[in-house]
């Protein structure tokens, strides 16, 4: 029975080298895998890279990209085959475009109307704050009241 | 009552926003192919292995490309919406087996029946790659001139195959 526990280990202990081996035996083509598949969205599980993801379509895209690389495509064509099959979507950095404006235009038009309404309600305020005038009546009842905690303390 | 106004039309607008962002399906990703020519594709058969499902030879023909798997789920929900149509016989159907075992495929057909026309293998996925599939099932309505006119991403179900599917091919037919 030890004989056979030990044959199993042994077996086992071989399969497991296999299971972390590098994408490519290029070390340089592998290097623009990841370069590439860091700036592409995985569409199975959408918030994720196409580099993260273990969704058998990312190990497909990264297999496609990857026999691109060996073809010597660029990066430039790379992406366009992509994007020509599933849209601007596998961009994280999503082109300037017309249908994209909002995206890209959206943030600034934010933070302009905040700031305007910022400097609006900061100018209203200090108008406030410098009508107000104090009476001599009330002056003199400032001081009394300040002069009470005085004493008291 | 003047110093609630702001608050509650910036309120609205944002719940506003957000109703309109929980009707909308993130997965649901605009196909870039539909109005361009659908990709060429030449795929063994699923029956008969010698032979080959070639694009080219749908020139003319205004037809239904479904990729589906035994292993996919929405394609138990669609296989009976898909066997209607294909015995109503208003289109026909072609089928892409998608990173599929070919026996379980087989039986697969065996027990829904099988509405398919003719069934290519895709079996490394590299026609749905070319298609922008990134989930089965997707249906593709080509049209004479072989462009992809229509993509239903996910299940057909009968509201969408009465409402849009055939309403689009017999305006494709007229053509």
């Amino acid at each position: 029975m030890k004989w056979v526990m030990l044959i199993i280990l042994c077996v086992s202990g071989s399969a497991w080298a296999g299971e972390a081996r590098p994408l490519t035996d290029d070390p340089a083509a592998e290097a623009r895998l990841k370069h590439l598949a860091v700036e592409l969205r995985c569409l199975v599980c959408q918030n994720q890279t196409l580099a993260d993801s273990n969704a058998p379509l990312a190990e497909d895209l990264r297999r496609e990209v990857r026999e691109m690389i060996a073809k010597n495509m660029s990066d430039q064509e790379i992406i366009e085959f992509l994007v020509a099959r599933y849209g601007d979507f596998v961009l994280y950095r999503p082109p300037l475009k017309a249908t994209t404006t909002v995206l890209w235009v959206g943030p600034f038009v934010l933070m302009a109307i905040g700031a305007t309404a910022l400097v609006m309600t900061l100018r209203r305020r200090s108008r406030t704050v410098a009508e107000v005038s104090v009476t001599d009546e009330e002056h003199r009842r400032v001081e009394q009241l300040l002069a009470e905690g005085e004493k008291r303390s | 009552m003047n110093r609630f106004l702001l608050p509650l039309s910036i309120f609205v607008v944002v719940v506003g926003f957000l109703g309109i962002g929980l009707t909308l399906n993130p997965r649901e990703i605009p196909s870039p192919l539909v109005g361009k020519a659908a990709p060429e594709f030449s795929q063994p058969q699923l029956y008969d292995q010698e032979k080959i499902f070639s694009s080219n030879d749908l020139k003319g023909k205004v037809w239904l490309l479904n990729f589906w798997a035994s292993w996919c789920n929405g394609c138990k929900t669609e296989h009976p919406v898909l066997m209607d149509l294909a015995k109503s016989g208003q289109v026909t159907i072609y089928g892409m087996d998608y990173k599929d075992q070919r026996d379980e495929a087989l039986t697969w057909l065996q027990r829904g029946g099988n509405p398919y026309s003719v069934i290519g293998v895709d079996e490394v996925g590299r026609v749905g790659i070319n298609f922008g599939v990134y989930g089965v099932p997707e249906t593709y309505v080509i049209d004479k001139q072989g462009v992809i006119r229509y993509k239903q991403i996910g299940p057909l179900y009968p509201d969408t195959v009465e409402k849009k599917i055939l309403p689009l091919v017999k305006q494709l037919e007229s053509e």
